[in-house]
C-alpha cells in the first residue's frame, strides 16, 4: 500500500453520479446508502433507479444491467441528473448501456476483474476499452474491485460466492472517500440488517471500510470533492421515495380522520412496495390484505369502506384495468375509496420497471357507463404524501372513489423532505350516520354526498348494490327519468369538487408568451428547464397540474392569459387531447416515451425551440 | 319493535323480513331458501344490525333485497371478495355471502378458493341450480355434461365442477349440503353454519322452474327420496332408505351400498359418520359418492373442522406488534432515526 498522502479536497457545487452494474451487483443497494448518507449529510438530492424487470438476468448481459443514478448539491435539485458526472461501471456491459451518458470528462470507476473476455465479448466489445484507449476522454480509474474484495476477506472464512457477493460494499467505500461522506449511516444500517447474520454484517464493514481505505490509500486519486450542505428551510428531514411517502401519507390520514386503514392489494410492479410499507404498520392500526387477484385487491377494499374504514387499493396499469368494474360498483354504491395506479410503460405488461404517464386516459374515462372519479396526479416524492391525505379527504367528504396517479419515477425516487409536525396537518372530519329518523340512504347533504352508515348501527339496515338507484330511498330502480338524474347527480357531485381545491398556481409572470403546462413526474425536470431558460433572460411561465379531474377552478382563466401552451408528457399527448377539449385551446405537446423521465435540456431546448428566439429580449 | 338480544327480545323471521316485493319466479326454489334462512336466523344469537348478506350478480344474488339487515348486492362473481374485507375491518359482524352456482364456480371461482384457503369468517350460501337462470337459461359450471341449453344446443362438452370437493380441495372448514325442499334440514344447516368460526360453504340444491326444472326432483319427491338420498349425522351410521334398509360401508376407498335386510349385513357394517376427522379422505369420498351409479346423494354436515381464521389471525398480529411497538403516533410515524435538522 502506498504511504498516506495529502490529497486535494474541491468544493463543487452540484455532482450527478450513476452505479451500474449485473442485475445481482446490488447496485440498488449501493445506489440508496450513499443517497440516504448524502441525505444526512444535508445536501438536497433527486434519484432515479433504473433497473430490469428480471430479478437476476443471466450476469454480463446487456438487458441485465441495473443502475442507479443520484444528484445532489449544495443547492435545490429538482431532478435526478441530466448526465452523471461520474459512472461506476461494475461490469463491461454496464459500461457499454451507460457510457453514452457519461458527461465529456467525466469521471469512470470500473471494476477491472469483471472485463474478462467473456463478459466482453457478452457486452459486444473486441477489445478490452479499459485497456485500448478508447475511454481517453474519460477520466478513468480501472480498480480490480472484486480482488480486492476478496483480499480483504481472505480471513473472513466465507466463500468464494459470499464474497464477490460483499463487492457492492467496496465500490460504496471507494465513492464515500471520494465524495468525503461519512460510513456510519451505513455501517449502522449493516448491523440492523444483518442483525442475524454476524459474519456477513462483519465482511460487508470490512470491505465497505477496505474500499474507504483503498481510496485514501491508493495513488490513483488525487483529489477527492465535497459538496456543501444545501441552504433547505429550516427543520426535519428525512429522505422519502414516492411509495413511502403515499404509505405515510394513508396512515396519517387514517389518524387524523379517526378511520382505521384498509388496504386491499395484490402484488404489482412499481406499486407492492406501498403494500410491503403498510404491512409494517400493524400497531398503527393498519389492515393490509394480500389478494388473491386484483379485482379482489379493490372489492375487499369496497368491502372495508362499506364496514366504515379508510380504504384504499394499490396497483399499476394492468391491474387498474382489472380493477375498473368495481370502480364503477364504488361510484353507483358512492363509497369512499382511494385507487392509487403508480404508472409504469403500457400497454399490457409493458415495461414493469420503467417509468410512463399513459394511463391518464384510462383514469379519466376508463369505465363503462357515465362514471365520473376525481382524478388526482402527485408531482414529486415529498407531495405524495400531501396528495394521499387530499385524496382521502375529497373520497370521503364527497361519498366517491377518487384516483391517485403517481409513476415509477416518483414511486421509487427520493427527494429530502421537511417534515410536517402533526398539529400542522389538518384533521379529515367524517360522519357517520346514526340517526334513525331523518335516513334515506341516498339523500344528499350540500356537498350532494350520501350518508356513510357502518353496518352495526341499530335500526338502519338497508340494503346498497350496484343497480341504479332511486333518488333518496336508494331502491333499486329502472325508471328513466330517475336514471337521467342520477347520473347527472354524480357528475354534478364530482364537478362540484372544483369548488373546494386549491387554485391553478402560476409560477413567474401571470400572463405572457408561454406557460409550460406538466402534471405527474415531469415537474422536476419541467422546474429545472424554466430555471434555466430564465436564466439566459427569456420569459417562460410554470403552472403543474395536481387535479386532472376536475381541474381547478381557474384553469379556463389561467390558460387564457397565455399565448402559447407547451404541455411535456411521458405519453402521445393524453393531458394536451383532454386540455384541449376541455377548453377549446391548442396546446403544443411534447412527448417522449422511452421509460425514462425528460432530461431537464430535453424540455429545455424545446422551450428555445417555441420561444423562438424573440421573447424576453 | 325492541332489537337487542340481550334484552330477550326474541325476533321473528318477520323481523328478517325487508319492505321490498321480491321479483323471483313463481316457484323458484329462492323462495323456501329466503324463508329457512328468515325462521333460523332468530336463533343464531346476533343483532339484526350486525348481520350483512353479501351477493354478486344473478337470481341468487338478489337474496339481500329481502333481507332485513344491512345488504350489499355487488358485480358478478365478487360477493366474496368484498364480504372478505368487510369481515377483516369488521370482525364482530357476521357476514353471510348469498350467490349461486355461476357467480360462485364461475366468474367467482377464484375468490371462492382464496376464501375457503384462508379461513375467512364467512358464511356462503349457494344456490345451485346448475344453470344460469337470470341471463336465461346457458348452462353453468355445475351442469352435467352433455347438457342441452341455449349456449350448447349440441350439448356441453365440459365437466362439471363438484362444488363439495372443491371447497374441501381448498380447505373449507366447513362444507355441507342441504335442499330447497328440506326445510328443516336447510334450517338447521345455516344455524350450523352461523355457529361456525371460518369459512362455512353450504351448497343448495335449488330448482330453477323456468331453466332447469326438476334437476334434482328424484331427490326431492316422495317416491324417490328417500332411497336417493342419505342424511349425514355425526356419530351417526350411514343409514338411509324407505325403512332404513340400506347402508353404506366401504370397500377400501369405494363406497359401496349394503342391504341391511339380507341377513348378511348390519347396521354394524356401516361407515359411521365424523365430520369432524381431521383427515379429509372421507369427507371426500362423500362429495364424490355420486359419481358411482347407484348410490345415494349424502345432505348434512360433509366436514366441519377447527382452525384460527383469517380474521382471529389479523387481530392477534395488530395486538401483539401494538403491546411490542406500543400504539403509533403521527409523531412516531414520520419522525424515525433517519432525520436529520437543518437550522
Amino acid at each position: 500500500m502506498a504511504q498516506e498522502t495529502e490529497k486535494e479536497i474541491l468544493g463543487l457545487s452540484d455532482v450527478t453520479i450513476r452505479f451500474a452494474g449485473d442485475s445481482g451487483d446490488g447496485m440498488q443497494l449501493t445506489g440508496s446508502q450513499f443517497s440516504d448518507t448524502t441525505a444526512l449529510m444535508g445536501n438536497d438530492l433527486g434519484t432515479l433507479p433504473d433497473y430490469p424487470a428480471e430479478i437476476r438476468a443471466p450476469a454480463g448481459t446487456l438487458y441485465g444491467v441495473s443502475g442507479f443514478q443520484l444528484h445532489f448539491s449544495s443547492s435545490d435539485v429538482h431532478t435526478p441528473g441530466d448526465t452523471p458526472d461520474v459512472l461506476v461501471a461494475m461490469n463491461p456491459a454496464a459500461l457499454k448501456i451507460n457510457l453514452k451518458d457519461l458527461k465529456e470528462g467525466g469521471m469512470l470507476i470500473a471494476n477491472s476483474d469483471s472485463f474478462d473476455a467473456k463478459n466482453l465479448k457478452m457486452a459486444g466489445y473486441s477489445t478490452n476499452p479499459l485497456e485500448d484507449d478508447s475511454l481517453s476522454r474519460y477520466k478513468l480509474f480501472s480498480i480490480p474491485i472484486t480482488s480486492l474484495t476478496s483480499l480483504a476477506l481472505k480471513d473472513s472464512g466465507l466463500g468464494i460466492k459470499e464474497i464477490t457477493r460483499c463487492k457492492n460494499f467496496f465500490t460504496l467505500g471507494i465513492t464515500y472517500w471520494l465524495f468525503n461522506r461519512p460510513l456510519e449511516p451505513t455501517l449502522a444500517w449493516i448491523e440492523t440488517k444483518f442483525a442475524k447474520n454476524k459474519a456477513i454484517a462483519d465482511a460487508n464493514t470490512t470491505v465497505l471500510k477496505a474500499g474507504y481505505y483503498f481510496g485514501e490509500n491508493t495513488e490513483l486519486f488525487t483529489t477527492r470533492y465535497t459538496v456543501e450542505p444545501a441552504q433547505l428551510p429550516k427543520g426535519i428531514y428525512r429522505n422519502i421515495s414516492g411509495n413511502e411517502a403515499i404509505a405515510l401519507g394513508f396512515v396519517t390520514a387514517s389518524k387524523k380522520s379517526g378511520l382505521p386503514l384498509f388496504l386491499g392489494s395484490y402484488p404489482i410492479t412499481p406499486a407492492s412496495d406501498i403494500l410491503h410499507y403498510l404491512s409494517g404498520f400493524k400497531n398503527y392500526g393498519v389492515k393490509t390484505f394480500q389478494a388473491e387477484d386484483e379485482i379482489a385487491g379493490i372489492a375487499s377494499a369496497i368491502g372495508a369502506s362499506y364496514g366504515g374504514a379508510l380504504a384504499i387499493t394499490t396497483t399499476s396499469g394492468p391491474g387498474m384495468a382489472l380493477k375498473t368494474e368495481a370502480m364503477g360498483l364504488a361510484v353507483m354504491t358512492e363509497l369512499p375509496l382511494v385507487i392509487i395506479n403508480i404508472q409504469r410503460g403500457g400497454p399490457s405488461t409493458g415495461l414493469p420497471t420503467k417509468t410512463e404517464q399513459a394511463d391518464l386516459f384510462q383514469a379519466i374515462y376508463g369505465r363503462n357507463g357515465e362514471s365520473p372519479i376525481p382524478v388526482l396526479a402527485t408531482a414529486t416524492p415529498s407531495d405524495c404524501f400531501n396528495m394521499s391525505l387530499e385524496a382521502a379527504r375529497i373520497a370521503i367528504k364527497y361519498m366517491t372513489p377518487v384516483i391517485l396517479l403517481s409513476d415509477g419515477y416518483i414511486a421509487n425516487g427520493s427527494e429530502p423532505w421537511k417534515l410536517p409536525h402533526e398539529n400542522e396537518i389538518p384533521e379529515i372530519p367524517v360522519h357517520f350516520w346514526t340517526d334513525k329518523e331523518n335516513f334515506a340512504p341516498y339523500k344528499r347533504d350540500e356537498n350532494l354526498s350520501r350518508p356513510w352508515v357502518k353496518p352495526g348501527t341499530p335500526d338502519l339496515e338497508h340494503r346498497i348494490g350496484g343497480l341504479e338507484k332511486a333518488h333518496i330511498t336508494g331502491n333499486v330502480s329502472y325508471d328513466p327519468d330517475n336514471h337521467d338524474f342520477m347520473v347527472r347527480m354524480r357528475a354534478n357531485k364530482i364537478k362540484n369538487i372544483e369548488n373546494d381545491i386549491p387554485d391553478l398556481e402560476v409560477k413567474y409572470e401571470q400572463e405572457g408568451d408561454l406557460l409550460v403546462l406538466g402534471w405527474g413526474g415531469t415537474y422536476g425536470a419541467i422546474t429545472e428547464a424554466i430555471i434555466k431558460v430564465r436564466a439566459q433572460g427569456k420569459k417562460v411561465s410554470q403552472a403543474h397540474l395536481k387535479y386532472l379531474f376536475p381541474f381547478s377552478k381557474n384553469t379556463r382563466e389561467v390558460l387564457k392569459r397565455f399565448k402559447k401552451i407547451l404541455i411535456p408528457e411521458i405519453n402521445l399527448g393524453q393531458l394536451t387531447t383532454v386540455i384541449r377539449s376541455e377548453f377549446l385551446v391548442a396546446p403544443i405537446s411534447f412527448t417522449k416515451i422511452k421509460g425514462l423521465p425528460f432530461k431537464s435540456s430535453e424540455i429545455q431546448n424545446k422551450i428555445l425551440e417555441v420561444l423562438g428566439g424573440s421573447n424576453g429580449k | 319493535m325492541a332489537n337487542n338480544i340481550d334484552t330477550q327480545v326474541k325476533y321473528t323471521a318477520k323481523d328478517f323480513t325487508s319492505n321490498q316485493d321480491v321479483r323471483w319466479c313463481p316457484g323458484c326454489g329462492d323462495y323456501s331458501i329466503l324463508a329457512q334462512v328468515q325462521r333460523s336466523f332468530p336463533e343464531i344469537g346476533k343483532k339484526k344490525e350486525e348481520i350483512v348478506f353479501i351477493s354478486g350478480i344473478g337470481c341468487s344474488s338478489r337474496f339481500p333485497y329481502y333481507m332485513d339487515t344491512y345488504g350489499f348486492h355487488s358485480i358478478h362473481g365478487r360477493a366474496a371478495a368484498i364480504a372478505s374485507g368487510l369481515k377483516i375491518a369488521r370482525p364482530e359482524l357476521s357476514v353471510w355471502v348469498a350467490t349461486g352456482d355461476g357467480d360462485l364456480m364461475s366468474i367467482g371461482g377464484n375468490h371462492f378458493i382464496h376464501t375457503c384457503r384462508k379461513n375467512m369468517d364467512l358464511k356462503i350460501l349457494m344456490f345451485n341450480n346448475r344453470i344460469y337462470g337470470l341471463t336465461k337459461g346457458q348452462y353453468s359450471p355445475t351442469s352435467e355434461k352433455g347438457k342441452i341449453t341455449k349456449s350448447t344446443p349440441y350439448g356441453s362438452v365440459d365437466y362439471p365442477f363438484n362444488p363439495l370437493s372443491l371447497a374441501l380441495g381448498a380447505e373449507a372448514s366447513f362444507v355441507a349440503r342441504t335442499f330447497d325442499r328440506e326445510p328443516k334440514h336447510l334450517q338447521e344447516m345455516v344455524k350450523r353454519a352461523a355457529e361456525h368460526k371460518g369459512t362455512a360453504f353450504i351448497e343448495i340444491y335449488q330448482n330453477c322452474n323456468i331453466f332447469n326444472d326438476g334437476a334434482f326432483s328424484i331427490l326431492t319427491e316422495k317416491e324417490t327420496k328417500a332411497d336417493n338420498v342419505l342424511i349425514l349425522e355425526h356419530g351417526k351410521p350411514m343409514v338411509y332408505g324407505k325403512e332404513n334398509d340400506k347402508g353404506i360401508k366401504l370397500d377400501g376407498f369405494t363406497p359401496v351400498v349394503i342391504d341391511l335386510k339380507d341377513g348378511k349385513n348390519s347396521v354394524n357394517d356401516c361407515l359411521v359418520h365424523d365430520e369432524k376427522d381431521p383427515d379429509p379422505i372421507r369427507a371426500f369420498i362423500l362429495a364424490h359418492m355420486t359419481d358411482h351409479a347407484g348410490m345415494p346423494t349424502p345432505i348434512g354436515v360433509v366436514r366441519q373442522i377447527f382452525k384460527e381464521t383469517y380474521n382471529e389471525g389479523v387481530e392477534r398480529q395488530i395486538k401483539h406488534i401494538t403491546e411490542k411497538k406500543g400504539e403509533g403516533t403521527i409523531e412516531k410515524l414520520l419522525f424515525t432515526e433517519n432525520t436529520w435538522e437543518v437550522n
